[in-house]
């Protein structure tokens, strides 16, 4: 993809998240506001960036997954399961950079299990990754016994909590990690052979592609991302709830990424579109907290909101822009909308 | 050239019903693609009860005057008279309810339900809020047997053959719409005596006055059925003819745009290189009986045989699609496994398979992406291929293989039939393969299209690659292959070399009769 290609393909979730920072603005002028005090930055878009940091993780894998044609449901309870491992192995005395790999390596493992059961075993993706949605929890709950782990180890909570050069930290990683997996499978030929296969498995197996391997990897990625999204979460309230930590996120991964304008049929994506996505719906998150709103509007407003979003987004609406800038004349517009045959 | 340079219709003969005013009259169609003027001033008028062929190159624009017809395109330009009135399609929907039916070569229709209510599915015979399923089927009933077909309507569609199922589709699209019916390719897939039983209903047709368009890429049926041709290339008519006052050369020409060369028999050299690839007792229960083959360069092999006698299924075991049972083979004398199509594909074989849009293509993907997918895949993905060398390899073939596209960004599924064959033996090509499995590499593609690939394989062997090419055209297999194995029953049943390669030899072969002498 050239540049210019690159900027096309972005431009309507910039825009919409434009949109939505601006609406910020105008619910609290103080919106765009950035302080530097005891060595940390402090802001409202701060916030957006810190906040936004576990979908951001979560839609990185999704969006690979969901590029073969695939889902994963079960990133949310792997967040609870990796965030219980990285607990209870800080808690064994253990620190906190083995605790760290430990989770890593679950959620790897959690991501190898689900592959297992999509590329070999064939089974749909979302059955196969219902499986651990509903497992992981009580395995979550197994690891940590039946209780809220709390933990006191700076170096962990550092990762949910503490700042690099006065950014935090679940800020940088989510940059880093998203940067680097949409550099790396644009640069090799990853993102090309993860497309084909979600558009084409049976031509994409007769090419020489090893689909079930790729297919494998995405799915050990999504696990991965999820793995340190839950540390995060649990880094940042010093303990690992079983229960609720990374609860109904894998939703908004998943509409991340279709905000993110990623097709749910498969084929060709964009991380940085899924990651700007991320950041759209924690800005309308942000949206209904400054308006002020009582709380029982939220989960309605919030609805809406990207109700709007997805409506401007659809291909219907798309045309309609089209045509409506191009000067085609205006009585023509209704009919032009291109006519799919729905036999 | 016989192109007479004049591509506005010819002044209508005296045998044309010119008394009324025609059924359908399209002037003056445009339509433009990014880059591409798919129809450019494109005429087109049916006359009632006239079955009027529309022929083409693949790419020339039949596919899209006929979109245009029927509301699945906007035309960007021209007006369409329809019975004498003006008419304007907005959708498939819409085309129907004027007038216009179409039927396509997939039979668009509902396997699972049964004839009677696929037949009048949208517009059940009611009694109260129940269908009633009675008057249904005894409607049918009446209905199918007009057209000379008695079946029971209250099979499920899928029980019978593909001819009948069209037969359903053309006495859906007639019912519901009645003046005038466009066939796209609707004998890709029949046998010779399903095309008579499809004939006989068309030719029926025409007696009710109903305009019959007729899209095929087999000359001799339009010859057979039609009145009246209109070909098209490269989105412009470029003539209209009356089908008794010329001959299929001067059709041909007309869709070239030159002069066909006379298929000639390629004055096939017995130089043969050194063995390739022996394949020793490959079998897969109820795919394939034993199969051996050995295989030298410069050479091509054609697997002959009816549909369901096994070429598909041999192309697919040897290239690891499918995984055999039993089987060794050699390759230049080491023993090889090969599993999957990765491995082949390690080996340097390559596989174009018989199914293009399912197995062949990747939709979605950019032309460029689908040409360098095979060679990225053997690469591996940590090995990317430079974009310059991607570009290169890309314009490389479209060239030589004269691959018509807007640009190489574009998604190959818009490409037509016989390019987007092209682009995927471009994709194998890349991989600079030795040894090249070619199942139906002409299937569904223009003559034009058609000459290129037969001289391309000619000119395969004469490089040192290995090919081996099932097919059910028999000529084609004349024209290119130094070998006929012939199957039947998923198993080989004879081989013919040299002079016994004739048309005649591989059908009586195939039939289990006696070899007529071999053609001095």
């Amino acid at each position: 993809m050239t540049r210019h290609q690159f900027i096309r393909r972005i431009t309507p979730q910039l825009i919409i998240l434009g949109v939505v920072l601006a609406l910020n603005f105008l619910v609290f002028h103080d919106f765009f506001k950035i302080e530097f005090q005891n060595g940390r930055l402090f802001g409202n878009v701060i916030d957006v960036l810190n906040r936004g940091a576990p979908t951001a993780l979560l839609c990185v894998g999704m969006t690979l997954v969901i590029a073969t044609k695939g889902i994963d449901l079960s990133v949310g309870a792997i967040m609870a399961i990796a965030g219980a491992t990285a607990a209870s192995l800080i808690v064994d005395g253990h620190n906190w950079v083995s605790a760290l790999m430990g989770a890593l390596a679950v959620g790897a493992l959690c991501g190898v299990w689900n592959g297992f059961l999509v590329a070999f075993l064939r089974i749909q993706p979302i059955v196969a990754t219902l499986v651990l949605m509903v497992a992981g929890r009580g395995i979550a709950q197994l690891i940590t016994e039946g209780t809220i782990l709390t933990f006191l180890d700076e170096g962990l909570i550092h990762l949910g909590a503490g700042t690099v050069l006065g950014i935090p930290t679940p800020v940088l990683i989510w940059l880093f990690l998203g940067g680097a997996v949409a550099f790396f499978v644009r640069r090799t030929a990853l993102g090309m052979l993860i497309e084909s296969i979600g558009i084409n498995e049976a031509s994409s197996r007769l090419a020489g592609i090893n689909s079930r391997v790729l297919l494998l990897c995405v799915y050990v990625v999504s696990g991965i991302g999820a793995a340190v999204a839950g540390v995060i979460v649990a880094a940042d309230i010093q303990g690992a709830d079983a229960n609720n930590a990374g609860l109904w996120l894998e939703l908004d991964a998943i509409l991340a990424v279709v905000i993110g304008g990623n097709s749910l049929l498969g084929g060709r994506f964009s991380i940085v579109a899924s990651l700007l996505g991320a950041m759209i719906i924690q800005s309308v998150n942000s949206v209904i907290l400054l308006s002020g709103m009582p709380p029982e509007f939220n989960l309605v407003i919030k609805a809406l909101l990207i109700l709007a979003i997805l409506v401007i987004q659809s291909p219907k609406v798309g045309h309609l822009i089209y045509i409506l800038r191009a000067s085609a004349p205006p009585p023509e517009v209704k009919q032009t909308t291109p006519v799919k045959d729905v036999n | 050239m016989t192109d007479d340079g004049n591509p506005t219709l010819e002044a209508p003969t005296p045998e044309a019903p010119m008394l009324e005013a025609p059924m359908l009259e399209a002037k003056g169609i445009s339509k433009f693609f990014p880059g591409t003027i798919a129809l450019d001033d494109v005429e087109l008028t049916l006359h009632r009860g006239e079955i009027h062929a529309l022929l083409g190159e693949n790419g020339a624009g039949k596919s899209t005057l006929i979109k245009c017809l029927t509301g699945v395109y906007r035309r960007d330009g021209g007006e369409i008279m329809l019975d004498g009135e003006a008419v304007d399609p907005l959708s498939t929907h819409h085309s129907q309810t004027l007038g216009i039916g179409t039927v396509y070569q997939e039979v668009n229709l509902l396997p699972n339900l049964t004839v009677a209510e696929n037949l009048y599915l949208g517009r059940q015979p009611m009694r109260g809020p129940f269908v009633a399923r009675r008057a249904m089927n005894a409607a049918a009933r009446i209905s199918l047997k007009s057209f000379g077909i008695d079946i029971d309507p209250t099979q499920p569609l899928s029980a019978f053959s593909v001819a009948i199922q069209q037969v359903v589709a053309i006495a859906r699209a007639v019912e519901l719409s009645g003046k005038v019916l466009i066939l796209d390719e609707p004998t890709a897939s029949l046998d010779r005596e399903e095309v008579e039983l499809l004939f006989s209903v068309i030719r029926q047709l025409t007696s009710r006055g109903i305009a019959i368009v007729f899209i095929t890429h087999f000359i001799d049926q339009v010859f057979e059925i039609c009145d009246r041709a209109t070909i098209l290339r490269n989105g412009q008519v470029v003539g209209t003819r009356q089908l008794k006052d010329v001959s299929q050369k001067d059709i041909v020409s007309l869709m070239l745009g030159r002069q066909l060369e006379a298929r000639v028999r390629a004055p096939k050299s017995n130089v043969v290189g050194k063995t390739l690839l022996e394949i020793d007792g490959l079998r897969k229960t109820g795919m394939l009986e034993a199969f051996s083959l050995k295989l030298r360069e410069r050479e091509v092999v054609g697997l002959a045989g009816l549909l369901g006698s096994g070429r598909t299924e041999t192309a697919n075991l040897i290239f690891g699609a499918v995984r055999a049972d039993h089987g060794a083979m050699k390759l230049r004398g080491h023993e090889i496994r090969i599993n999957n199509p990765r491995n082949a594909v390690a080996h340097g074989f390559a596989l174009c398979p018989e199914d293009r849009k399912t197995e062949g293509i990747v939709g979605d993907l950019s032309v460029r992406d689908n040409i360098i997918l095979a060679l990225q895949a053997r690469q591996g993905w940590m090995r990317p291929i430079p974009r310059r060398k991607v570009e290169e390899i890309a314009q490389h073939y479209v060239r030589t293989l004269d691959i018509r596209l807007a640009n190489l960004d574009m998604p190959v599924r818009l490409l037509s039939g016989g390019n987007q064959q092209k682009a995927i033996l471009a994709r194998w090509l890349a991989t600079d393969p030795d040894f090249l499995i070619l199942d139906e590499p002409t299937r569904g593609i223009d003559i034009g299209a058609h000459a290129e690939i037969i001289a391309l394989i000619n000119r395969l062997r004469e490089d040192g690659m290995a090919l081996l090419v099932a097919s059910s055209e028999m000529e084609e297999l004349v024209a290119y292959a130094t070998r006929v194995i012939v199957m039947r029953d998923r198993r080989q049943v004879g081989e013919l070399t040299g002079d016994e390669i004739t048309s005649n030899n591989i059908i009586h072969a195939i039939a289990a009769e006696p070899m007529v002498e071999p053609a001095s």
